[in-house]
């Protein structure tokens, strides 16, 4: 909030994007949890948001194992590195990585349908 | 919806009913269903609006958050005794009608049964038995209702419409009543479609009939379950539980005002996040 208060109205202030959203409601360090529709029944996760001092294959290790899926880390040029697992694991990432004492309950946003 | 809401109510009011006077009211004539329903009529009337809105209401009808607690939570409540109410005498109709022959039979009853009935405006009236939570809590309210309308919550109510949806081919899935729910909660199409689409983890665009044509396959109740997101996170005040608010953008950052009590809050922008890439292999990051 307090970025805001030294901004220029209606100046144009290329960083305010940005900015905003280190100040924006809900822009905490979520770890976000999707799930994308694929073709027919089959669907896909992606985890995103995990803190990056984590080592990510060895957690995609951990995840593959757990749940019985495939998965792959995915580098993404904006958001860094995201895992990708087969079929719609969002409840059992959730609990594994609260479980696992990886993430907090709180700060999982679990997205989709 | 109404399907889902029925098996809710049926075996309270089988269990409510037991216990009290009221099941030998059941078989009672028309006639001398007329009596006592004169004076439940106005208790009634007022209810039957407000359990005609509960069944339309799509956003509520599940388990859920938010816009649960607020638009239901009461109603639920009051809901309970009216219904009983009307259950009994839809039962009471059709089993009069159905046992046209029997009802000689039942008259003996009903005469030891009338007395009770006709005073039977409380489910423990005639018995030793202690009041359940749930009975005063309605008879609070009934009581709430009659004399101070406006503080039993009975305000307008905003009533959302469960989603219509239609399969588009094999692999799109078409919003009909996308625009009418945008109107319902005040808000932009397009802010609420950048939602749905984001959560979807999809794209899609609104088509000539101002329908929302979305890829994959989706049932209703996903569309509900966003969209009840969607309000929580959007619409609704946090303070009031009011739905009446207005949602600005002020410094590229989204502010949620009420109208009601005047609070305001940001709300997190919408952002699609990861969208991994579906379909062709060949376009790969
Ligand atoms: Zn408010």
């Amino acid at each position: 909030m307090s970025d805001l208060d030294i901004q220029i109205p209606g100046a144009f202030d290329p960083f305010a994007e940005a900015n905003a959203e280190d100040s924006g409601a809900g822009s905490k360090d979520y770890v976000h949890v999707r799930v994308q529709q694929r073709n027919g029944r089959k669907s896909l996760t992606t985890v995103q948001g995990l803190k990056k001092e984590f080592n990510y294959n060895k957690i995609l290790k951990d995840f593959k194992k757990e749940f019985c899926c495939n998965g792959t880390v995915v580098q993404d040029p904006e958001l860094g590195q995201v895992i990708q697992l087969q079929g719609d694991q969002r409840k059992n990432v959730s609990q594994f990585l609260v479980q696992a004492g990886v993430v907090k309950k709180d700060l999982i946003k679990i997205h989709g349908f | 919806m109404a399907e889902e809401e029925h098996p809710e109510v049926l075996p309270e009011v089988k269990e409510e009913a037991a216990p009290g006077e009221i099941h030998p009211f059941d078989p009672t004539k028309k006639k001398k269903k007329k009596k006592v329903r004169v004076a439940e009529e106005e208790d009634l009337e007022a209810v039957d609006k407000v359990t005609e809105k509960v069944d339309s209401l799509a956003l509520t009808s599940t388990a859920g958050d938010g816009i649960d607690s607020s638009f239901a939570g009461m109603k639920k409540k009051k809901k309970k005794k009216p219904v009983e109410g009307e259950f009994e005498e839809e039962n009471g109709e059709t089993i009069a009608e159905v046992n046209g022959g029997e009802a000689a039979e039942d008259e003996d009853e009903e005469e030891e049964a009338e007395g009770i009935v006709l005073e039977a405006r409380f489910p423990w009236e005639g018995t030793d038995r202690d009041y359940k939570y749930e009975e005063l809590l309605g008879r609070v309210f009934n009581i709430l209702r009659e004399n101070n309308p406006e503080l039993a919550g009975e305000k307008r109510r905003t009533i959302m419409r469960p989603p219509q949806v239609l399969r588009e081919g094999t692999k799109k899935t078409v919003f009909v009543n996308f625009m009418d729910l945008c109107k319902t909660m005040h808000r932009q199409p397009e802010h609420v479609m950048a939602f749905l689409l984001a959560e979807l983890g999809t794209s899609g665009s609104l088509d000539g009939q101002q329908r929302l044509v979305v890829k994959g396959r989706f049932a209703p109740k996903n569309f509900e379950g966003i969209l009840r997101r969607y309000v929580n996170e959007y619409v609704m005040c946090n303070g009031c539980k009011s739905p009446d608010t207005i949602l600005s953008k002020e410094n590229r950052l989204f502010f949620l005002r009420c109208e009601q009590c005047g609070c305001s809050r940001s709300v997190a922008q919408i952002k699609a996040g990861f969208v991994a890439r579906v379909g062709r292999r060949k376009t790969t990051t």
